[in-house]
């Protein structure tokens, strides 16, 4: 009954305090339309809004799904669009700018951007585009009782390093596979390429214009890094995506795993897993090529949008809502949800590897507009190297002619 | 039947036919033969909350401008077809020239995607039709053969494997041949090997793809062999037995014949599904070893952002093309009996 009521009372308390410095929802009786991923952290942010501003809108819709990528185009094409506000990642607003469907914010923010951080801001060529509220990046994650077990001293910060404590715990007898890492083939594989290829210092196209540039030294050293690597890693590899990665891990089937820090919470939890893991499971920064100084990891972020083909009202209501959700208190009731680009947010062990791999100077995912393209190539064309049917050499001489072909379809060449 | 009254009857539908699929095929046809405009692309500075970096962006209201004027795209004419992403004339015309064997050629064609789609498709197609054509055949006379009172449940539980929805069904079998699944694990210690892995490896996921297609489309030709074993003329059958002839004469002699049009029949169908194979690839997750004709339709068109549908389209019309060499010897096959039948 004590309990009840102490709940009771600080929800009261919570409530009186949030009325208290009532949010400034703009206009009123406008029709708030969100579409989202749907995932702890862009859950928490929509809650937010929803309570404080649904009241004063009209109506206050949110269709969170998975497949957000897939629909926002079509979705915000016509006029008026199907939803005001589009909740975006680094690929997924350039997907949206590439067809002219996010408005850009510089009133709006001078309006209800007051407890916005600046670096919270997306500017392109000085126009703010989208405000960002999470991060997200790849990461190591090393079971330590392992690595001890096999003898190896502290925990690899480079490639080189990596692959031989890996040796270390095979020849140990402790796993024959104990490296996990999404190599789906597809948008992951190509993605883990990436994520090496930036670590050795490459850049994805000729300066200025969108002709690929990865065939040269630094794309080979990359996938021989890569060859190395998934020389360690389950033999279905080329079969698993996150969901895979982080079932092998819980099921304490691997010892180091290169996987999205956005799983440390759910890795990290009691849930689905073992004390032996969880207790033993760090996470640290990505590792970086042998006397490099970059992290192999792309950053992420994700961020709100307005669309275009909306009323100016009904943008100004869908903003400020979201906005108001982006507060200290939001944070803390949901700290561990996210690596929280908001005030308050305390960093636990879940977001150690994103914190160390972001001020290691790892670069963020390439807001390039032709990225996506090169990206599928890299995700078609890598395989055939991984399987040791191709040379280095010639999957990446693939890659940029499967590249050059799809870009000149879309108009990029 | 007068020939107007024919005509009247068979309007509906021809209109209908007309309407859904002779247009959609001509207006994929006219949109593979366009790309899209060139993208108006400006050099822009980027910064996000990790720092600021020198990128690309659309200029979008120069590219609208130039979608405004001709919306279907920028005319390519056969382009599309002849490029690297389906026939590769220019790269084939490349590798003819630069390899020393012809094995060296062949492996040079195989990097190109349209011909490794059609290289296991066709595989597919060619050992997947027979198998389910002469399994269901004798799935169907041995349920004829059973008592009355085990067919239904017995046809019941044939059927099951096309009654699971196929995405469902290729899952299922793909966490069973997982290494921690049931038939993966049973096969690991069989062989003595942990690495042993059906997904890893590209003859397994061919055969594993093929058995599923066998195991999926097996209960369509025995339902319809089944019901072909019906209508056994019991007369002929009677006839046959007094000369003497044995079981195995028989079903040669006199069942085999009567059933004849309709395995020409379901050689036709399975011939153009088994072409269109897809599910199985997307739920085993077998694009690294084994692409099909339709995955690369799908291909072409996942990426929302950059939905590359003249690629589509010409795959599309490459797909209608080689059904269309395929089931033509069935097709020629069954006009010649027609004609034949006519003039008798």
């Amino acid at each position: 009954m004590f309990l009840k009521k102490l709940i009771l009372g600080g929800l009261t308390a919570l409530f009186f305090s949030s009325s208290l410095f009532a949010a400034d929802c703009g206009p009123n009786g406008q029709s708030i339309r969100i579409l989202a991923s749907d995932f702890p952290a862009i859950h928490a942010i929509a809650n937010s809004a929803e309570s404080n501003c649904a009241g004063s809108a009209s109506e206050f819709t949110r269709n969170h799904t998975t497949e957000a990528r897939q629909i926002m185009n079509a979705a915000q094409t016509p006029d008026p669009a199907e939803y005001t506000s589009v909740i975006v990642a680094n690929s997924t607003l350039v997907q949206l700018m590439n067809d002219g469907l996010v408005r850009p914010l510089n009133d709006l923010v001078e309006k209800y951007g007051g407890n916005l951080k600046s670096n919270q801001l997306i500017t392109i060529d000085g126009k703010i585009m989208a405000i960002a509220f999470m991060a997200n990046s790849q990461h190591m994650y090393y079971r330590t009782d392992i690595l001890d077990k096999a003898g190896v001293d502290g925990m690899p910060a480079t490639y080189d390093e990596i692959i031989s404590a890996a040796e270390k715990i095979r020849s140990a007898g402790i796993m024959e596979h104990p490296l996990v890492m999404n190599l789906k083939v597809g948008w992951n594989v190509g993605e883990v390429f990436n994520t090496i290829y930036l670590a050795h210092g490459g850049e994805f196209f000729k300066q200025g214009s969108a002709e690929a540039s990865i065939n040269n030294a630094k794309g080979i050293a990359a996938l021989e890094t890569m060859k190395a690597l998934v020389e360690y890693a389950h033999p279905d590899h080329l079969t698993q995506a996150s969901d895979d990665t982080q079932g092998l891990w819980e099921a304490g089937q691997a010892a180091i795993g290169f996987m999205w820090g956005s799983r440390g919470g759910v890795i990290l939890d009691n849930e689905g897993s073992s004390a032996e893991v969880t207790s033993n499971t760090v996470l640290s920064a990505a590792p970086t090529v042998t006397g490099g100084s970059i992290p192999g990891a792309t950053l992420w972020w994700d961020g709100i949008t307005i669309a275009t083909n909306v009323s100016d009202s009904e943008a100004e209501a869908t903003f400020a809502a979201l906005v108001s959700g982006m507060t200290s208190e939001m944070v803390a009731a949901n700290n561990d949800d996210a690596i929280w680009l908001i005030d308050g947010f305390k960093p636990g062990p879940a977001a150690a590897g994103v914190s160390a791999t972001a001020q290691g100077g790892a670069k963020s995912y390439p807001m390039f507009a032709q990225m996506g393209l090169l990206h599928n190539a890299l995700g078609a064309e890598l395989v055939d190297f991984l399987k040791g049917s191709e040379s280095a050499e010639q999957a990446l001489s693939d890659v940029e002619a499967v590249y050059e072909t799809a870009a000149k379809d879309a108009g990029y060449l | 039947m007068k020939h107007s009254t024919f005509l009247l009857f068979t309007l509906p539908s021809l209109s209908v036919m007309f309407l859904f699929i002779a247009i959609p095929i001509v207006s994929v046809f006219i949109q593979s033969l366009h790309i899209e405009h060139k993208q108006v692309i400006i050099v822009s500075e980027n910064c996000d909350p990790f720092g600021c970096e020198t990128t690309t962006s659309v200029d979008t209201e120069a590219s609208a401008k130039l979608k405004e004027k001709a919306p279907l795209g920028k005319f390519n004419g056969f382009k599309t077809y002849s490029n690297r992403m389906h026939f590769a004339f220019d790269e084939i015309g490349e590798a003819w020239n630069s390899s020393d064997s012809f094995i060296a050629f062949v492996k040079k064609i195989y990097n190109y995607p349209l011909y490794r789609a059609l290289s296991f498709t066709l595989t597919y197609t060619f050992v997947v039709t027979p198998f389910v054509l002469f399994l269901g055949f004798l799935v169907a006379l041995g349920v004829n053969n059973l008592p009355k009172l085990l067919k239904g449940p017995t046809i019941f539980a044939s059927l099951l494997p096309m009654i699971v929805t196929p995405l469902v069904g290729s899952l299922i079998l793909f966490w069973m041949v997982d290494g921690d699944g049931v038939i993966g694990a049973t096969l690991q210690k069989i062989f003595n090997d942990n690495s042993l892995s059906l997904k890893a490896s590209p003859v397994l996921t061919w055969v594993m793809l093929m058995v599923y297609g066998i195991w999926h489309l097996m209960p369509f030709s025995f339902i319809v062999f089944y019901a072909g074993l019906q209508t056994v003329p019991h007369e002929t059958i009677e006839a046959a037995t007094i000369d003497g002839a044995s079981k195995f004469q028989r079903t040669r002699h006199v069942v085999i014949p009567h059933l004849m049009p309709l395995a020409i029949f379901i050689t036709l169908i399975l011939l153009m599904d088994n072409f269109r194979v897809f599910e199985p690839i997307i739920s085993f997750r077998a694009e690294a070893h084994a692409t099909s004709i339709s995955w690369l339709i799908w291909n072409h068109l996942r990426e929302s952002a950059y939905p590359l549908y003249n690629a589509a389209g010409a795959t599309s019309m490459i797909t209608i093309f080689c059904v269309g060499i395929l089931l033509l010897p069935v097709l020629i096959r069954t006009w010649r009996d027609f004609n034949e039948k006519n003039k008798g």
